[in-house]
């Protein structure tokens, strides 16, 4: 009891963690259809945007601060480098950020250096929250949560109760249109984009300290993000979000079962022959590859995701 | 690939202008992750191996009257970079390599060394290990262009078992591991030796996971809970050990863990106060041994790289024996300097290192000590400026941590 309750707090942590970081990148997909491969990257320049900031004046307002840089950042990379590729079609625009990935990193390696940064978690956040039975809840895993929800119900606001999400929404779908209403779509893009990429740079800010401010951080969670963007169906958020909790759970859980693959393979009535590699490995050392299991099977039974609105 | 070539050409071209007589000094490639998950571990011994042959060699006479210099390679902690990067150092004119993060990256140097001496027995290179543990390196897959001057996995589980042995409070134990040869090891070891030890200790669990991917340990910490585990056996290290020590006290764990690395790179920052008289590691030394000359060079070196702690005592002893064979031989040739470090003798600031003929594995005295609040008398130093620092629980002479070996060596 205590085992599962606790795994589901952590899952719900992680997931909402993972939802910070998909949800921008399924709105600009859904936005522009553009397949951001440099999100992660804003991830990472959100955390080390906050190190640097809490380094002069503290963590709080690099809560604030960090996730704008990264915005504008995004923005700008929108308005001069992507706004030009697209020109030259979607190929172009798939290359231009996959490059950039590998350009960010390279110039984090130039500013910060090989080695992790000692980006901390604030002191009034280091601490226990409550004690479920036996175990500790860290304060911080309960500010991620605050974080996530409060983003995600922002944002619900921001695109169907304002004026500008109807304008956003209405984008979407038939641009053409809004264009012609008199909207500057373009601007309305690089907005989005502003704004996803500030999205993932406020994961990058609260999940840098939780976790570890390095280089690698991009790389580390760039392929589960689309992951959960795929499994949730590219474009749709409440996908995103079912996605990310769910990707988050099993990690979790997985890595509590201590029951083999042969175990598993029994429950469906199969044998497997006794002393392969294989048969032997233990769910929990397949915990790390179970989501891209997900994915696969997604594309194949459900290409458009849980929740997806597009087929292709 | 081009930067490679223009590397070797320019390399080529200064070695034709200035005649091949350029290499006034002892160089040792040391090839080991500057970057990636475990950067900061390979900087941090970067920085250790050029302080100690400055200080403790050059500083000293050098080696016949040249300077002994460590030049850094990135292997990225991959064993398929390693092979690269040795080619890198062999043809930059390196005949002495170093590595010691990671037995999958050790495994991987010590076959294309093999391969290359058996190859160019004219141009011969030597690999000095000072940190990867796992006991085939010198058992099952010895060799006599190795040497290892940390511990391996067998006599650290030797000399930790003894101690679990009189710990009558030790009842369930459960094994977290990294998922590659050195992981391994370590829970093979734990469990045969506790099984001939203690029979009534049970291993309630053992985990492996992947190396350096994790970055949440709180499932993992879950799962140790759930187990009902009082202590906790472990051999991880550099982030993978800092991040798992972070949940455990995040999560509140209140088991003992047995480690091999908590003494550095980060590990007592995570742990802070929430280690105090629960994490014990053991090691070759520790700040609170006392010794003669190690305290002050531990202090320069401290003030010297900010944000870094001193913490590998054996870099030390291998710089130093590494000048010695060499002064003693006469010569930088591999074959010959190899030949004067077996069996060498080493007088350390904490006793005799032993570097075993049959093996090439060195002897030394170990210590098993468990973080303890700094009280100025037997804890004198704190680690990381944390205001915890380690205090010895039992000191393990040379002579009880040593193992037969397997080795039959291939001499040439």
């Amino acid at each position: 009891m205590e085992f599962v309750v606790i795994s589901l707090l952590n899952g719900i942590t992680y997931g909402l963690l993972l939802f910070m970081l998909s949800s921008g990148l399924t709105l600009i997909f859904s936005m522009m259809g553009i397949l951001n491969f440099a999100h992660a990257s804003f991830y990472m320049l959100g955390a080390y945007f906050a190190y640097q900031i809490s380094t002069w004046v503290g963590f709080w307002p690099g809560l604030l601060v960090a996730p704008l840089m990264v915005g504008v950042v995004g923005a700008l990379i929108e308005r001069y480098g992507l706004r030009r590729a697209h020109r030259f079609g979607h190929v172009a625009e798939l290359l231009f950020t996959f490059g950039l990935a590998f350009l960010v990193e390279e110039i984090v390696h130039l500013i910060w250096g090989n080695v992790a940064v000692d980006y901390r978690i604030p002191a009034e956040l280091d601490g226990t929250l409550f004690t479920l039975f036996d175990t500790d809840f860290p304060i911080y895993k309960g500010f991620m949560m605050l974080i996530s929800v409060g983003m995600l119900v922002a944002l619900y606001a921001l695109l169907t109760r304002t004026r500008i999400g109807l304008i956003i929404q209405a984008a979407l779908t038939k641009p053409d249109m809004v264009e012609a209403l008199g909207h500057n779509v373009p601007r309305i893009f690089m907005l989005v984009f502003g704004g996803g990429t500030a999205l993932a740079g406020l994961a990058g800010v609260i999940g840098g300290n939780a976790f570890i401010t390095e280089p690698g951080m991009a790389a580390a969670v760039g392929s589960i993000v689309f992951v959960v963007v795929v499994v949730g169906g590219l474009g749709s958020l409440g996908g995103a979000f079912v996605a990310s909790l769910l990707i988050g759970c099993i990690q979790t859980f997985s890595v509590g079962l201590t029951i083999s693959v042969t175990d598993v393979f029994a429950l469906i009535g199969i044998v497997l022959p006794e002393g392969s590699q294989v048969a032997r490995l233990t769910i929990t050392q397949l915990a790390p590859v179970l989501p891209y299991m997900l994915m696969v099977a997604i594309l194949i039974f459900r290409p458009r995701g849980l929740m997806g609105a597009r087929e292709s | 690939m081009k930067n490679k070539l223009i590397q070797h050409l320019a390399l080529a071209a200064s070695t034709l202008l200035i005649g091949g007589s350029a290499f006034a000094q002892v160089k040792i490639a040391y090839i080991d992750p500057l970057s990636g998950p475990f950067a900061n571990v390979g900087d941090a011994g970067l920085k250790g191996f050029k302080e100690a042959a400055e200080i403790l060699v050059n500083q000293k006479g050098g080696i016949m009257g040249q300077k002994l210099e460590f030049t850094g390679f990135d292997n990225k902690g991959s064993p398929q970079e390693t092979q690269l990067q040795l080619k890198a150092a062999i043809d930059q004119g390196f005949r002495f390599v170093t590595l010691g993060n990671g037995s999958g990256a050790a495994h991987s140097l010590i076959d294309a060394v093999n391969k290359w001496n058996a190859r160019n027995p004219d141009k011969t290179v030597l690999f000095f290990n000072y940190a990867a543990v796992d006991p085939t390196l010198t058992n099952e897959k010895c060799s006599f262009w190795h040497f290892r001057f940390d511990a391996n996995t067998e006599m650290k589980m030797e000399a930790i078992s003894n101690f679990m042995e009189k710990d009558k409070k030790i009842k369930k134990v459960f094994i977290i591991g990294q998922d590659y040869a050195h992981g391994h090891q370590v829970a093979k070891y734990t469990k045969e030796m506790l099984a001939k030890k203690r029979k009534d200790i049970k291993i309630v669990g053992e985990d492996l996971h992947p190396i350096g991917r994790v970055k949440d340990f709180a499932p993992y910490i879950a799962k140790i809970k759930a187990s009902g585990a009082d202590t906790v056996m472990t051999g991880n290290w550099g982030n993978d050990l800092s991040l798992l020590v972070k949940a455990a006290k995040d999560a509140g764990l209140k088991a003992r863990f047995f480690t091999y690395y908590a003494g550095g790179l980060g590990t007592p920052t995570a742990l802070g106060a929430s280690g105090e008289g629960k994490v014990l590691q053991l090691t070759e030394w520790h700040s609170n041994v006392p010794t003669k000359t190690t305290e002050k060079f531990e202090a320069d070196f401290n003030k010297k790289y900010p944000g870094i702690y001193f913490y590998y005592l054996r870099v030390n002893n291998m710089v130093q024996m590494v000048a010695q064979a060499m002064n003693t031989a006469k010569s930088t040739d591999p074959k010959a300097v190899a030949l004067a470090l077996e069996d060498l003798r080493f007088q350390n600031d904490t006793g005799e290192v032993w570097m075993r003929k049959s093996d090439h594995q060195a002897m030394q005295p170990l210590y098993i000590s468990i973080f303890t609040k700094k009280d100025g008398k037997t804890v004198k130093h704190d680690s990381e400026g944390t205001g915890f620092g380690w205090k010895t629980l039992a000191a393990i002479s040379q002579r009880d941590s040593q193992m037969p070996t397997s080795c039959i060596m291939e001499r040439p």
